[in-house]
């Protein structure tokens, strides 16, 4: 019986292909769709509790999972060692969708906001044609999800950003941002995990460390997650960063 | 047991074969670019293969041995001497305490590993020892090494290869290799341009048919930007069938990415967890190490097989591997 990499099952799709001998790529759709990326959450997690031999990374993204395992796991059988693996993953896949969610993680993220942590929250005001006040407003009051991780360790991709407050890249990008920044580029919003170079508008800081390498989760946020920005003053941002070193 | 780095050398990191599990939180793998000579040279000395070793690249470091040391040396010929004399490689190597080990000129290939009996103590960050350059973390403080650093070592020369040992502490030389040497995987073809065996990525089919045939026949060229993270590749621009704007997505070490621009980019082991880009193909697993050993202004071309033919030959090389060990294992009590 010939093996179906390619399963439209409504209006959900699943195409396994390979990415190389070492990896393969499942892709269950097309867009940024939050119901898309909850899907591909919870086909990762089943994966992962499913202790499939050889597999020893699951990069989810928007709408894919990368799958890198170690083929060598997958002989023996009768079928070659991607289509062995395969055929695990379409039956998980066929399982995931009789199986609940798991619930998102919620984490807070304090964030001072202007004056020398955000630098460019004057120029995003000026952009969007609203107060300081407004955008610090608008972009606490929304619930945004971490669509996936990549770029950078610890670097999460989020959506929600309310598109008043959305300003484009600055022209000329910083050599180097301070970790913990927050900043705002078109319809992204996100928190620099190191000290990097980059272009986005920079609003606000958190005290909040996004990676450290040392720990046994050595990232803040997951994909999958939820997050909210509240604000912090200055002093409550000294205070914190003093008790934690 | 120590080694202290004098001069150290263009870019000198610890690796492993690399920090797994850690992709989805945009971690990447980071570990050694030629796979092959980090694992002949750890199974030289006795090691097991994920012990870390040190990865040289193109001018070598100046290294001196404090102790008597056994040493195994794998990988690019970049002209290893002691007291100007040629130090052999793919082979166990006893070295004298007082000794210093230098680089000269890279004469082919462009990366080296050195691994030593023991193994060098190198913390594990996230279960591995390899070097994270971007975030500056794993290996040696998460950085190349310098000038006056000091690297400990497990205790050498283990109970192994007592003839070799014998000889060497009989006769007065800086430094003995085995007379014989693992020739198996000696075999990184340095001709050029370099055949890169590739699977078809699952962009391959949005490539005009012209841009399709100018992959598989012309040559590409290793421009000077590049580097552990991958490389940028110069020869014929590349063009897509229509413009695809890609959701940010998985990717793996060998992909080959098309920008904008038309020229093709091989990501390498320091190469982030996820990108934006079409993927054109993969390279084959056993081509990696070939392709690590390529330095800027070298030249390749990309042959397309199939996956069962990757696999296979990805396979065979596991077992190539097992079977040398376990020469080895007979070896080292001889």
């Amino acid at each position: 019986m010939a093996i179906n990499s390619s399963i439209p099952a409504g209006d959900s799709i699943f195409r396994a292909e390979s990415l190389g001998d070492r990896a393969l790529l499942i892709t269950l759709g097309d867009r940024i769709d939050p119901c898309l990326n909850d899907r591909v959450h919870q086909l990762a997690s089943l994966i992962r509790n499913s202790g499939l031999p050889g597999v020893h990374d699951l990069v989810p993204a928007y709408a894919t999972i990368t799958v890198h395992y170690d083929p060598s796991a997958w002989t023996g059988a009768s079928t070659r060692p991607q289509e062995a693996l395969k055929s695990e993953l379409i039956r998980l896949w066929q399982n995931a969708r009789t199986e609940a969610l798991p619930a998102p993680r919620l984490v807070e993220i304090p964030v001072c906001y202007g004056d020398e942590f955000g630098p460019d929250l004057g120029e995003v005001a000026e952009r969007c044609k609203l107060s300081e006040h407004e955008i610090i407003a608008r972009h606490t009051a929304g619930e945004y999800r971490v669509y996936m991780l990549g770029f950078a360790p610890g670097f999460a991709y989020l959506g929600g950003l309310d598109p008043s407050i959305a300003a484009p890249r600055r022209e000329t990008p910083r050599l180097k941002v301070p970790t913990g920044s927050v900043g705002i580029a078109g319809m992204q919003t996100g928190i620099y995990p190191l000290d990097i170079p980059g272009g986005w508008q920079i609003i606000g800081r958190t005290p909040r460390r996004l990676f450290k390498p040392s720990l046994e989760e050595p990232c803040l946020l997951q994909p999958g997650d939820r997050l909210r920005f509240v604000p912090m003053d200055v002093d409550t941002f000294h205070a914190w960063v003093e008790d934690h070193p | 047991m120590s080694i202290l780095v004098g001069s150290p050398g263009i870019l000198t990191t610890f690796q492993d074969l690399g920090r797994r599990g850690y992709q989805h939180l945009g971690i990447g793998p980071s570990g050694v670019m030629d796979e092959v000579s980090h694992r002949v040279a750890n199974l030289l000395v006795g090691n097991p293969a994920e012990t870390a070793t040190m990865e040289i690249t193109l001018a070598g470091p100046v290294l001196h041995f404090e102790t008597d040391l056994m040493i195994a040396l794998c990988g690019g010929d970049l002209s290893p001497e002691i007291e100007g004399q040629p130090v052999p490689q793919w082979r166990p190597v006893m070295v004298r305490g007082g000794s210093r080990l230098a680089f000269g000129k890279p004469i082919k290939g462009s990366r080296c590993y050195l691994a030593v009996d023991g193994g060098f103590r190198i913390p594990s960050v996230m279960k591995s020892a390899s070097t994270h350059l971007a975030a500056g973390f794993g290996g040696f403080h998460g950085r190349p090494l310098r000038s006056g650093d000091r690297l400990e070592t497990g205790p050498s020369p283990r109970d192994q290869y007592p003839a070799l040992q014998l000889r060497f502490n009989r006769e007065r030389r800086p430094f003995l290799g085995a007379d014989w040497l693992a020739s198996w995987f000696r075999e990184v073809d340095f001709a050029r341009p370099s055949a890169l065996r590739a699977i078809q990525g699952p962009q391959w089919s949005s490539l005009t048919t012209d841009s399709r045939a100018r992959f598989l026949e012309d040559t590409f060229r290793v421009t000077s930007n590049s580097d552990r993270m991958g490389f940028r590749l110069q020869g014929p621009k590349l063009s897509l069938k229509q413009p695809m704007e890609m959701l940010s997505s998985g990717v793996a070490t060998g992909t080959i990415q098309l920008p904008p621009d038309g020229s093709p980019i091989l990501l390498m082991a320091d190469r982030q967890t996820t990108g934006g880009y079409p993927r054109l193909g993969e390279l084959a697993s056993v081509d990696i190490p070939k392709a690590a050993q390529l330095r800027p202004g070298d030249t390749l071309r990309f042959m397309i097989i199939s996956l069962e033919e990757a696999q296979d030959l990805y396979l065979s090389r596991e077992a190539r591997f097992r079977e040398l060990e376990q020469i080895l294992a007979d070896r080292r009590n001889r």
